[in-house]
């Protein structure tokens, strides 16, 4: 052997740990003194972490009031089936304060924003502020690529075309006087859709792009008259149209729609009665969804979730309760042979 | 991909004729003829006039591609793949805008790339293909074109040619012998490619054309062969030569077939009459089907369940939608109208049916295939380059040629070997002889150094150099002058049929027809005895330098049962002497009385030779007196001049004289084996692997190498010869054989139990008896009592060990339709089974019979082109390489040089190939079900409408990039156990056989446990998020955010699993695993940046997701609590699993590792109690039984004794051949011809098979008896110098292979010879009550009366009493 060693063959493969398939390995093995505590380790994380997860959840306060008006008693009822302007109003009452920032959201169920067609019906080059997908905006649109009259419309499609489009005012009654509550409108879309993906064509002013489109059609206006008020929030980015433009994951969910920051109510709503008054707008009736406004305010771990509390608990719980099993388990059968 | 494909007939010469012409039709119309061919007309020298038939010529294709057509005909046979189609199909669906789900490039990507890499497989691959064909096509033979020899290339060889052969060259095509540069055209040739029988066989021109002589004449020959048409037949030719308007017969005897290697011929010409793919060996070499292997068929059916599936989730969801659309989708028009071609949801659901099966469809991996042929590959690479694999001595490595099987090689269950040049190396050396009653040559000192070679050349100048022998004691009896001594090499010297050559003084070349014949000639030439010349009339000897010419008188030839040949010769002293060499059965009968002490002796000898596998010859002479002489000569004259019977009465006359012989001694030939045969077998059966031999040659032969290698052994219960001519004699032994293996198994297991009890109530000594039972048994049942009697006639349960033994004319029958069931659960029953005689197609049906009846995974081992068929029809061909001849190798799966590698090939590589395999396929279904299932649940809350969960981006890399390195490191490196490991545990290799680590149960679990992980990845998040806001108060319900978070806990969950699964982290694995972690979230920031997204805003989407969403310490709780809630059963249910229901490879791995840390030298028990059931011995396997197996072992053929005597052989054309009676020459070739065809007769099983009585109680069988060996593994290594023990391993050099993994195994033989011996010899009348018991029971004297000398049974058996 020691001969053949030495020689050399033109044949002979290489020696070499790769080659001779002998290269360093780590061969983790489960063994018992590795898993168990392992086990223990993950449950004791896990409880923990679900343990201060669902102590902050239950501090979160949350206020949802249905506005949807299915019921015949409730204030909105006459507004559920008007094509017309109506307006309805709801009071509540905030017992303790409600500690700030608040959030107030609106929310929608039973609403497929995540169906597909619905979701691809938008033309992402012309909310690029491409003019010329203004002029020939994409087919993913239709059927709101074009109205009647074979007008581009901008913005295309149906998930544009339904943009939510209810208001609210929300009033504080203090000492019997109506207050109203000021909503902060700015920044509840994501900077990256704000500032990135969606942009007005650099004309100036903005209507002079939009000639020769027409506004989608269940649109009562423009889309470059949505917020006169502010250049910077008026156009595809437009802060509630950008809301709106990102779908939800879910047919039941909720969107931002403004934040209560401002004056008084920095620190929270004080407790009292309040009323909601509602521009009831977005017909919902049809497809049995309902509307809601939800008053929520957050932590760390953002707004109220119980879940996560708890399946952290119950799934430590389990890895704790599975290492005693094992250990039990290996006790039995293992332990004799092992030491 | 191409595993589906048929991969075309491997490599080159020996293609399927078949095929090829099917192919040629359309290019050349060259097989247009072939159809009708009924009979086949060639002209000699006249091309134009054979052109007419347009016969193949001799080129040989196998490529399947040039240059311009690779691309078409690729992508048409890529196409052709029922997969690859399928993803065709669906890029053309998703180019319908109301139907796709995705965008195109999810599918075309991936499609892409799997084409583009099989595109490149296949292209190497034919590229090689090409290259081996030139090499075949462009060997250059010497063709006579107008009157001179032109050297052509093989290819360019037309039907028609003359082409000229020199020595040791191949034949280039079937030929018709002309003539040869020998006296009356003959010629010689060496058939072992053809049919495996290794002798050499004479062919002679028809007489008119040997004439011709020189290539002048042969130019002008003009002569036409008219013949049968192109057939398999190898011993079959049938034609007619018309040569100037004479017809001559044609036969076999005249034809040179492709694949013979002329020998001992200077030179001879032969017309080509088959050429190429005609040819019989091309013709024998079956047909090429392209293997598939086990795992593959699953595979493919597993794909097709799961096609069935993914309808199934269509049509599921189509509903869902119809109902959506109907109840939901209806109502919602005002916001989301319905697309202008759906009028209802009918429709819709239609279309949402085929948007889901785009979507689904990656629960049919794409990269499945190519990332199976990917792992397939790299496991062929590490075949090649193993180093344990690497014969130095022939400078070859191993190599894998087909990477479509190697997880096959883990699940063998039946492997098919060759003997010659397989098994055994072809080499015949002369190793012991025994000489009035002493015994030379046994090495006696095994644990010193190497004993010297003895060097003959100071004593004889005529020695040659090459032959070995180490006795010095012969030597020096040789030259004390030793009556016996020399009488005895006096006998080799001159009872012979070889022929010298001496081309210059003292150069002797010997031209032995059968290689023993050869070794015992040299032997007596190295002591002295120099054969130097021969004439029909007398034999010139040197004889201790002395010239010595006798005059030989007789010549008492070989035949199958004589099984002895004689010489008389008249010394110059004038004294006649007979000199009778013969297998010991026949001529022990005939020695005189006196000789009955020596007989014993020699007896001794002869069985000791035998245990060890040798050949034994046993030699005596007579001498004879003038008038007996005269008496005898004149019978013989009679009979031999009789035409009636004459066989008989020569045989009778023979009879007469060999009688009242003085023995001389006898002889032991080792037939070599290759390096490490015996044990290599030892552990393969030891893996529950059968071993069949399958050779051309006799049974003798083989029955005598199947003990060599102990696949035979003296434990065997019984050995069972099928030899019957007729269908019905067969069926009858067959059924004999089956009706003895019930009744023996049955009374035994009666007669253990009685025997059981009776100990037990004797001494009370059970643990005993439950050790020495399973011993004596051999027996793999440990609970031997508690077999039942296998009074059913179930075959599945007889226990004990048979062997088979059936030779070709029978198999013939067997293999019949009605009979095959018959010989398979016969077969199959026994441990061991040898078909001899066997031709090479038979080879392939018994191959054939084991896959149509045994549905096993089949191995067939061969070197000679004669394999070449068995080779092919098997799941997994290996060839011998390293050899002469390369076209088993060609037509193999695997080559290597030696067989001893085939234990690595199978236990190490294909275990792990297997094992890789599985654990690749378990995770891969299982990360495609976890992926694309999500879209399922996901379907339920968006309404049906075929949404992704996913980002498209995410869905085309995500099984191409994310999770595709991982899985294939694994898939290439993962060891369970290190190769040493795998080697000393052969048990580890049954879950393969067994199929236990994929089926179609496992497939379940993996796909349950990937859809239990798709629920948790889509419904996690869903509880989590739908409420969840970010903390500056934005909600995280949206659909990007969802995806992002969705897919990253996937991405980690699986590669958790990857790291879970993977057991043997090298670099690669770490750098994949945590690369793809990696690249995915580089790839998703990326993907999701600016950048991109300026570029094309339509595709890139998801810009801001990522950060927008990773930012979120919830996004990172829910990803925690989605990989636990993945994760923690899985870990839980493995470590219980490996805790209660340990594998023995887990067993095995903890003992290493816990070794490996401890670094406790004397570790060595741990696992002991695996070692019982699962180490292989090695060293020395079988005890020595008292069995006799000699015969005329030669591969030896009658009728050279009468070649010899007519002298037609001879080339000194001083003989005076007139002097020989010219009927002679008729005869011989005609007494060749018929011994050709003429079978060995039928023997009796008695001769073969060991007595019963070997059926011992006591001796230790290691070889399988493996149960023995778990208790004692602290045996000291001190007592290895034991002496039984070693001996066997110095006599085969394998034992000094790679000695460090082996170490431990080596051990095992003393551990239980020790252990056996002290558990005869402790127990104070064990043995006796032993015996008695057996001796009541079975009426027979067992090895136990060995036992009874109070030594270790195995020295006692081995030592002659003095």
């Amino acid at each position: 052997m020691v001969k053949e060693e030495q020689e050399e063959s033109s044949n002979r493969p290489d020696n070499t740990a790769f080659t001779q398939q002998r290269l360093p390995a780590w061969q983790p093995i489960l063994s018992a003194s590795i898993v168990i505590p392992m086990f223990l380790l993950i449950g004791a994380a896990f409880i923990g972490v679900g343990v201060a997860l669902f102590i902050t959840s239950r501090d979160i306060q949350l206020q949802e009031l249905d506005y949807t008006g299915d019921d015949s008693e409730h204030p909105c009822f006459k507004c559920r089936t008007n094509t017309e302007k109506c307006t309805c109003s709801m009071t509540f009452s905030i017992p303790t304060l409600f500690k700030g920032p608040v959030f107030f959201y609106y929310g929608l169920t039973n609403y497929f924003q995540n169906q597909r067609k619905y979701g691809a019906s938008k033309d992402d080059n012309q909310l690029y502020g491409d003019l010329n997908y203004f002029t020939s905006p994409s087919t993913d649109c239709d059927p709101y690529t074009r109205d009647s009259k074979n007008m581009p419309i901008v913005p295309c499609g149906a998930l544009a075309n339904s943009m939510f489009n209810d208001t609210f005012t929300l009033s504080h009654t203090v000492n019997g006087v109506q207050k109203i509550v000021p909503l902060d409108g700015k920044g509840i879309a994501w900077w990256t859709d704000y500032n990135i993906k969606y942009r007005n064509p650099s004309i100036t002013p903005l209507i002079n792009a939009f000639n020769g489109t027409k506004k989608p059609t269940n649109w009562p206006k423009p889309i470059y008259e949505l917020d006169t008020t502010d250049v910077y929030n008026n156009g595809f980015i437009n802060q509630d149209f950008l809301v709106w433009m990102r779908r939800a994951a879910l047919p039941d969910f909720r969107k931002l729609y403004r934040r209560i920051t401002h004056d008084d109510y920095a620190a929270g709503l004080p407790a009292g009665n309040y009323t909601l008054t509602i521009a009831y707008n977005y017909p919902v009736h049809s497809f049995n969804g309902k509307k809601k406004v939800v008053l929520s305010n957050v932590s760390w771990m953002g707004g109220k979730n119980d879940f996560l509390g708890i399946a952290y608990i119950v799934v430590g719980s389990m890895c704790v309760v599975m290492s005693v099993v094992m250990l039990i388990v290996y006790a039995r059968f293992k332990f004799a042979e092992d030491v | 991909m191409t595993v589906l494909t048929d991969i075309p007939e491997k490599w080159l010469p020996v293609v399927l004729p078949i095929k090829k012409k099917k192919k040629a039709g359309f290019g050349g119309g060259k097989s247009k003829k072939k159809r009708t061919e009924e009979e086949r007309r060639v002209k000699a020298n006249d091309r134009e006039h054979n052109e007419k038939f347009q016969y193949a010529n001799n080129c040989i294709v196998t490529s399947k591609y040039n240059i311009l057509t690779f691309l078409p005909v690729n992508l048409f046979e890529q196409f052709q793949e029922v997969a690859n189609t399928y993803f065709l199909f669906l890029l053309i669906l998703q180019l319908i805008p109301q139907i796709s789900s995705l965008s195109w490039f999810t599918t075309i990507v991936p499609l892409a790339l799997v084409l583009s890499i099989t595109a490149v497989k296949d292209a190497t691959d034919d590229y090689f293909r090409h290259k081996s064909d030139n090499q075949v096509n462009n060997r250059q033979s010497q063709v006579l074109i107008r009157g001179s020899l032109q050297n052509e290339k093989w290819m360019n060889v037309k039907v028609g040619d003359i082409i000229k052969l020199e020595n040791n060259q191949f034949v280039a095509a079937d030929l018709l012998l002309l003539s040869s540069t020998e006296p009356h055209g003959l010629c010689y040739i060496e058939t072992a490619e053809l049919d495996g029988e290794t002798n050499m066989k004479v062919r002679q021109s028809v007489s008119v054309t040997a004439e011709l002589g020189d290539p002048n004449n042969l130019a002008s020959f003009d002569g036409e062969v008219v013949c049968e048409p192109p057939n398999n037949k190898l011993d079959r030719f049938c034609g007619t030569l018309y040569w100037r308007e004479k017809k001559y017969p044609l036969t076999n005897q005249n034809m040179l077939l492709r694949g013979c290697v002329l020998r001992n011929t200077e030179a001879c010409y032969g017309l080509v009459i088959f050429a190429g793919p005609d040819t019989k060996l091309m013709q024998n070499s079956g047909r090429t089907k392209f293997k598939r292997t086990s795992i593959d068929r699953l595979m493919n059916t597993l794909v097709l369940w799961i096609f069935g599936f993914l309808v199934c989730m269509g049509v599921i969801l189509a509903v869902g939608n119809a109902v959506w659309e109907r109840e939901v989708g209806s109502l919602f028009q005002s916001y989301l109208p319905w697309d202008p071609p759906v009028d209802n949801f009918m429709f819709s659901a239609f279309l949402s049916f085929w948007s889901y099966i785009i979507i689904l469809n990656t629960v049919v991996p794409i990269s499945l295939y190519v990332s199976v042929e990917v792992i397939r590959l790299g496991h062929s690479y590490f075949i090649n380059w193993d180093r344990q694999m690497f014969c130095s001595r022939c400078n070859t490595a191993a190599e894998s040629r087909t990477t479509t099987l190697n997880e096959e090689l883990g699940q063998v269950e039946y492997i098919f070997s060759d003997k010659t040049g397989t098994l055994t190396q072809n080499i015949m050396t002369f190793n012991k002889c025994s000489i009035n009653g002493q015994t030379y040559g046994e090495v006696t000192d095994p644990l010193g150094k190497q004993p010297k070679r003895l060097d003959f050349t100071p004593f004889n100048p005529l020695a040659n150099p090459d032959f070995c022998f180490y006795d010095e004691k012969l030597l020096e009896s040789v030259k004390v002058g030793d009556l016996h001594t020399h009488e005895f090499f006096r006998l080799l010297s001159l009872c012979h049929t070889v022929m010298s050559e001496e081309k210059s003084e003292g150069e002797l070349v010997y031209k032995a027809q059968s290689p023993d014949e050869g070794a015992l000639v040299t032997a007596a030439r190295n002591f002295g005895f120099v054969f130097r010349s021969r004439t029909p009339g007398t034999i010139t000897t040197t004889e201790m330098g002395r010239t010595v010419t006798y005059s030989l008188l007789a010549i008492l030839d070989f035949n199958n049962i004589r099984k002895r040949m004689s010489v008389i010769v008249r010394n110059p002293e004038g004294r006649i002497c007979l000199y009778c060499k013969g297998a010991d059965t026949v001529l022990l009968e005939r020695l005189h009385p006196c000789n009955q002490e020596l007989m014993s002796i020699t007896s001794d000898h002869l069985n000791e030779y035998g245990a060890d596998g040798l050949r034994t010859l046993a030699l005596a002479y007579r001498e004879l007196s003038e008038d007996e002489w005269e008496a005898w000569s004149e019978s013989h004259r009679c009979a031999d001049k009789a035409t009636d019977c004459r066989e008989d009465r020569l045989a009778a006359a023979y009879d007469k004289i060999e009688q009242d012989m003085k023995l001389l001694g006898a002889t032991a030939i080792e037939d070599k084996l290759q390096e490490g045969v015996p044990e290599t077998i030892a552990l393969l059966s030891l893996a529950n692997i059968k071993i069949w031999v399958l050779t051309g040659d006799k049974q003798e032969t083989a029955v005598n190498i199947g003990y060599s290698c102990k696949m035979l052994t003296d434990d065997m219960t019984e050995v069972f010869i099928i030899g019957g001519h007729t269908v019905q004699s067969v069926r009858q032994e067959l059924r004999s054989a089956r009706e003895r293996m019930m009744e023996l198994s049955r009374g035994k297991t009666e007669g253990m139990e009685a025997w059981a009890e009776a100990c037990f109530m004797g001494n009370g000594m059970k643990d005993g008896q439950e050790g020495d039972c399973t011993t004596g048994r051999g027996s793999k049942q440990l609970h031997c009592s508690s077999l039942p009697p296998s009074a059913s006639g179930d075959m599945d349960s007889i226990s004990g060990e048979f062997a088979l033994i059936i030779s070709g004319h029978s198999l013939a029958h067997a293999l019949e339709a009605d009979m095959e069931a018959e010989f398979v659960s016969t077969a199959c029953a026994c441990k061991a089974v040898i078909c001899c005689r066997v031709t090479p197609l038979q080879k392939a049906q018994v191959v054939e019979l084991i896959k149509k009846h045994k549905k096993a995974v089949t191995l067939a081992i061969g070197d000679g082109a004669n394999d070449v068929s068995m080779i092919k029809s098997a799941h997994i061909g290996v060839g011998i390489s390293g050899q002469e001849g390369i076209q088993a190798v060609l037509a193999s799966d695997y080559s290597f040089a030696q067989f001893r590698f085939l234990q690595r090939l199978l236990l190490v590589h294909g275990r792990w190939s297997y094992l890789r395999m599985c654990r690749f396929l378990c995770y891969f279904f299982y990360k495609n079900f976890a992926f694309t299932m999500v879209h399922f649940w996901f379907g339920f809350f968006c309404g049906f409408s075929a949404q992704t969960v996913y980002d498209q981006f995410f869905i085309t890399l995500y099984n191409i990039v994310y999770t595709s390195l991982p899985v294939l490191a694994m898939g290439v490196f993962d060891q369970d156990v290190p190769d040493h490991r795998s080697l000393e545990y052969p048990k580890l290799y049954e879950p393969g056989q067994l199929n236990l680590l994929f089926n179609k149960k496992e497939f379940f679990i993996c796909i349950t446990q990937g859809i239990y992980t798709s629920v948790v990845l889509f419904f996690v998040p869903y509880a989590v998020l739908s409420d969840a806001t970010q903390s500056n108060g934005v909600p995280l319900a949206d659909y990007q955010t969802f995806a992002v978070t969705t897919a990253t806990a996937l991405v980690i969950v699986v590669s958790v699993q990857i790291a879970l699964d993977t057991g043997f982290w090298t670099v690669f694995n770490h750098m994949f695993v945590w690369g793809s972690v990696g690249s995915y979230f580089t790839i998703m920031f990326a993907l999701h940046s600016q950048t991109l997204f300026r570029i094309f805003p339509n595709q890139f989407r998801f810009i801001g997701s990522a950060q927008n969403t990773l930012l979120q310490p919830v996004v990172w709780l829910t990803i925690a609590l989605a990989t636990a809630v993945c994760v923690v059963p899985v870990l839980a249910f493995r470590f219980l699993k490996l805790d209660l229901k340990p594998q023995l490879s887990d067993t095995v791995r903890h003992t290493q590792l816990v070794r490996q840390k401890r670094r406790k030298p004397g570790g060595r028990s741990i696992g002991g109690a695996w070692r019982g059931t699962g180490s292989v011995s090695e060293g020395r396997l079988g005890a020595r039984g008292g069995s006799r197996r000699s015969g005329y072992a030669f591969s030896h053929q009658e009728g050279f004794g009468e070649l010899i005597t007519s002298g037609k052989n001879m080339r000194l054309s001083s003989l005076a051949l007139a002097n020989f009676a010219s009927k002679h020459s008729s005869s011989w070739i005609e007494t060749l011809r018929r011994k050709k065809t003429n079978h060995t007769p039928p023997s009796t099983s008695g001769e073969c098979s060991p007595a019963p009585s070997n059926v011992s109680g006591t001796c230790p069988a290691l070889s399988n008896s493996s149960s023995v060996l778990g208790g004692s593994q602290e045996t000291p290594i001190e007592e290895e110098t034991d002496a039984a023990v070693v001996l066997s391993s110095s006599s085969h050099p394998a034992a000094s292979e790679p000695a460090e993994p082996r170490a431990p195994a080596q051990v095992a033989p003393v551990d239980s010879s020790t252990s056996a011996a002290a558990r005869t010899d402790s127990p104070g009348g064990w043995a006796r009550s032993l015996e008695t018991v057996q001796e009541a029971l079975f009426g027979r004297r067992g090895c136990a009366s060995a036992s009874n000398t109070q030594v270790p049974p195995c020295d006692a058996t081995e030592t002659p009493p003095h």
